[in-house]
């Protein structure tokens, strides 16, 4: 009866982020099956683990740490993507430089970003090399610390920080085409 | 065009703007020492340029993450529920 008591507790706290999960595994594989099956495998695992949770402890990133974990060890090797890719060294802040020096005011570099579609958005993400792509979904779209997203991933806080940096860079450079228009901006030279 | 020239003498709050771009990201991810977030936070009211900046970073992690956010499909979460309770029975 212990383990039925263990699981409603389990299912009570651990599943109202498997939404933030999910989005994650999704970019993580980039293959819907495949990411249906992360999701399952995580949950599986963090039941499995749960006694060795720390209470008090930070339960979502103790989740996206056993996610990530997953997804290196058993589907990263499908992926054909290689890993050792690295990213352009474009300029900080590089889309935002792009329009400005157009001249464009505030509300037109808003309507830029408005006209950012989903599917460009995620095409951008998915085309990032892998730590580059790890890195920028932990910090900016699920908001973990540098810390946090060290522990999440087991590198030090300065390759976290350099990895959302240069992801950052990487992910504006791709959207450049889809948000400027043509004639007013001119399309960045690759 | 003059809502984007840098600020005039290049300083703001004693912040050179080269200075405050480079630590924008830092500072919209709020790992700046609360000293050096203040100093960071006057430039970005006082020069159009580089607040514009941090708005527009800050609006485009939104479209980000809202692009990227996503729910689980019922039948997947229905899956998961049967897969720990099948666990839990000693499976």
């Amino acid at each position: 009866m212990r383990r039925v008591a263990d699981r409603s507790r389990f299912e009570d706290e651990a599943l109202v982020h498997a939404d933030a999960l999910y989005s994650a595994a999704l970019r993580m594989t980039r293959d819907r099956t495949d990411a249906d099956d992360l999701l399952q495998e995580t949950f599986l695992k963090a039941f499995r683990a749960y006694d060795s949770f720390e209470e008090g402890t930070n339960l979502r990133a103790w989740l996206f740490r056993i996610l990530t974990n997953t997804y290196i060890s058993t589907y990263r090797r499908r992926q054909r993507a290689p890993l050792e890719t690295d990213v352009d060294d474009v300029e900080d802040l590089y889309l935002y430089r792009r329009l400005a020096s157009a001249g464009l005011s505030r509300s037109a570099e808003d309507a830029a970003l408005e006209r950012l579609t989903a599917p460009e958005v995620l095409a951008a993400l998915d085309d990032l090399p892998e730590q580059f792509r790890l890195a920028v979904l932990l910090s900016d779209v699920e908001g973990f610390s540098y810390k946090e997203i060290a522990e999440i991933t087991d590198v030090p806080i300065g390759t976290v920080m350099s990895r959302i940096h240069r992801g950052r860079k990487a992910l504006q450079q791709a959207l450049a085409p889809y948000a400027t228009e043509q004639g007013l901006v001119h399309a960045p030279r690759t | 065009m003059a809502d984007h020239q840098r600020c005039g003498d290049g300083e703001v709050s004693g912040l050179d703007c080269d200075e405050a771009l480079a630590t924008l990201y830092t500072f919209l991810d709020g790992e700046l020492t609360e000293e050096r977030r203040t100093i960071i936070s006057l430039h970005l009211d006082g020069c159009t340029y580089c607040g514009d900046a941090a708005h527009f970073e800050s609006e485009l992690r939104i479209v980000i993450a809202d692009c990227t956010r996503t729910t689980v499909p019922d039948s997947l979460l229905a899956r998961i529920r049967a897969v720990l309770a099948e666990e839990a029975r000693g499976g």
